[in-house]
């Protein structure tokens, strides 16, 4: 697929996402509601034949931020899609690890540093922070200190 | 001199612990039973267990999870022993110091389970071979 | 994940003595194969993300460098590509070139630390004391350019922090020379050993499904036939300029990962040679003011894979969020796919070809249903080195 392919294909969950954000040649944005980003992650790995890269966790005043990083090897785009996690009380979000295994320690690790619940996740346990770390106490929240 | 302490400085058996360390002095470490340092022909030795070592060689910031092992390794290490705190991160932290999973440095975590060790410092972001060798040898001239 | 009956599960662990690394693998076994493996790895997170968020711009090549002492060129290389991505700035030409020399040239003695490990695992100790030996002249090198054998703190936002003495590329080029040679006795002895091929061929696959499951990447991945390298698939610093090749070997088992990772250590001393030569005049940094708000993303391909990093700002003098990715952290869990159905005795040696960014690994356990532990690490080692003994006496 070239570059013109690639956006065309991408059109194809525009109506999951909030735009298609190309900021440089090789870097796209996905902006989403949490209960799309099942979807379009989905559509990148197995329809697009996108290799997972990582997922980051974001504290944002307003809601939490969950981004999952697909690479297109063969133009070496970075296709980011940003899930908005709109409920701060109690937030929460669909595993991937369903069609991803790659996924489920990353989301272990969102969970314990950021407390969002991955629905549907294998094995939910904890697993970077110490056996008694306290419960509750989410370290990469921005009201916890260093 | 008693026959353990002779036999601790002419030939220290060490035991390897790492507390959380990006692997940087771990293999300095190594390097240093490798051809071009051969700490092998001083009788230093690595090895398995810390019950038959003479020292122990720890690296990194002693992390939340790693603490209760490390004490239980030193309460298994035979005494006289020495402990030799290998690089920046054990010494006092390092880069880590305001961590929230970093519970070190390690000096005050061997305290807490034995006041009285006895503890050596080779600093170092990693300590080259020749500085980790100087710093054992100097310590234990010194015991 | 479910709740097996309760087989006999090997810890292995205390880790052996020159790997000791603090992870916790737990392995399920039925008999001599191996059913299932849990991880926990808590033991070396020294939480810095959060740590990041404390420290300038500038201030996090020196913190990014040491979340893996053998990865400790290409942290750096990917967070100051990130935050160059997200301000906007292109360093020089020159810094380019050097970051490409210093980044391969940490691939080559990563390389050959692993080809020694290798060796240490199947009780071939003399391979492992020689490839030791000959990764002290690159580590030389590296300290004669950047000041340390490990942690070069060369990077920085908009170039690098030292140059390469233009007087000193005649030395380095002949040191390369002696390298290379060296490189190619070592190789010949591992890959041309019958003893080896029956070893390590058939051990440890990981088939090229699992691989892209897994997301896998660096010689983890090339091994099994996916040919990806983030070098050529998303040029950074020189490497589009040089000419080289993408290694990559098709049975996906411990044999050829060692063929990928020998091979590409020739790529690059070839790269090294190449870059020493078309090395462009100029400066090596461009002067840096500040960083605007926004997201960026960067990448470089460490000696284990893909190295990525994510960095957001709100354009104060600190990032809001910076999410650092070892190659490690993917390869990893592969294990679980290559080491089930493995025999214990294989065990080791099947980690230990993810080439395991030692800061992350090791510290696998085997307890019995009583939680009693079966076979400590020394005791799956011995096997290991059994293994290869007995291949010996079948050969001969």
């Amino acid at each position: 697929m070239n570059r013109e392919e690639l956006q065309n294909r991408l059109q194809e969950i525009k109506n999951k996402v909030t735009a298609v954000e190309q900021t440089t040649d090789n870097r796209i944005y996905l902006p989403c509601e949490a209960q799309n980003a099942y979807a379009v992650s989905k559509f990148l790995f197995q329809d697009l034949a996108c290799r997972f890269v990582i997922a980051t966790c974001v504290d944002s005043d307003d809601c939490f931020e969950v981004l999952y990083h697909f690479s297109y090897d063969q133009l070496g785009v970075v296709i980011t899609v940003k899930a908005f996690i709109r409920d701060r009380e109690n937030p929460a979000i669909e595993s991937i690890t369903s069609f991803l295994p790659a996924a489920e320690w990353i989301e272990r690790e969102m969970h314990d540093i950021m407390g969002i619940d991955f629905r549907n996740h294998p094995n939910l346990r904890r697993l970077i922070l110490a056996d008694d770390w306290p419960d509750g106490v989410y370290p990469e929240r921005k009201q916890a200190r260093t | 001199m008693s026959w353990k302490i002779w036999s601790l400085k002419k030939s220290p058996w060490v035991f390897h612990v790492n507390v959380g360390a990006c692997n940087n002095c771990d293999i300095e470490i190594v390097n240093c039973l490798t051809p071009k340092f051969d700490v092998e022909r001083f009788g230093i030795k690595l090895v398995g267990s810390p019950r038959h070592a003479d020292a122990l060689l720890v690296t990194g910031v002693g992390t939340r999870q790693a603490v209760p092992r490390l004490k239980e390794v030193y309460r298994q290490t035979s005494k006289p022993c020495v402990v030799f705190l290998i690089g920046a991160c054990p010494c006092g932290t390092g880069i880590f110091h305001n961590g929230y999973h970093v519970e070190g440095p390690v000096d005050k975590i061997i305290k807490e389970e034995d006041p009285n060790a006895i503890i050596a410092y080779v600093p170092g972001c990693p300590p080259k071979p020749e500085a980790i060798i100087s710093g054992v040898v100097k310590a234990l001239s010194a015991i | 994940m479910k709740d097996s009956t309760r087989k006999p599960v090997i810890a292995v662990g205390p880790f052996h003595p020159l790997q000791e690394e603090m992870e916790f693998f737990q392995l399920t076994v039925d008999g001599e194969k191996v059913t299932d493996i849990d991880v926990r790895i808590s033991y070396n997170h020294r939480g810095i993300e959060k740590i990041s968020e404390t420290l300038q711009f500038d201030q996090i090549p020196f913190l990014v460098s040491r979340i893996c002492g053998i990865c400790s060129a290409s942290h750096p290389l990917a967070y100051v590509q990130a935050v160059e991505e997200l301000a906007g700035i292109t360093p020089p030409e020159r810094a380019l070139y050097v970051r490409t020399i210093i980044n391969e040239l940490e691939r080559i003695h990563s390389h050959l630390l692993w080809v020694g490990l290798g060796g240490h695992f199947i009780g071939y100790d003399t391979v492992f004391m020689w490839a030791w030996k000959y990764r002290e002249p690159v580590l030389d090198l590296l300290e004669e350019i950047t000041g340390n054998r490990n942690n070069y703190g060369n990077v920085k936002i908009g170039g690098c922090r030292e140059d390469i003495p233009d007087e000193l590329v005649p030395k380095l080029l002949k040191e390369l020379d002696e390298i290379e040679k060296k490189t190619e006795m070592l190789t010949k002895a591992v890959l041309d050993d019958p003893v080896l091929h029956a070893r390590l061929k058939g051990v440890g696959i990981l088939t090229k499904q699992a691989a892209i499951d897994y997301a896998v990447t660096g010689p983890t991945a090339r091994g099994s036939d996916v040919a990806i390298d983030v070098r050529r698939d998303d040029p950074y610093a020189a490497y589009a300029d040089l000419d080289w090749k993408v290694i990559t070997q098709t049975e996906g088992d411990v044999f050829a990962k060692a063929v990928v990772r020998l091979l590409e250590t020739f790529e690059s001393i070839n790269m090294v040679r190449q870059a020493l030569k078309k090395l462009p005049k100029g400066p090596v940094t461009v002067e840096v003011k500040e960083i605007p708000p926004g997201e960026g993303c960067g990448r470089a391909e460490a000696p284990r894979g893909e190295t990525f990093h994510y960095v957001r700002s709100d354009g104060g003098n600190r990032p809001i969020r910076h999410k650092a990715r070892a190659p490690s952290y993917v390869n990893v869990p592969s294990f679980k796919a290559s080491c089930i159905g493995q025999d214990i005795a294989d065990v080791t040696l099947t980690l230990a070809a993810v080439d395991p960014c030692y800061s992350c690994t090791e510290r696998m356990a085997v307890v019995d249903r009583h939680g009693n532990l079966t076979h400590d690490y020394d005791m799956l080692l011995k096997l290991s080195r059994e293994k290869t003994e007995r291949i010996k006496k079948e050969m001969l």
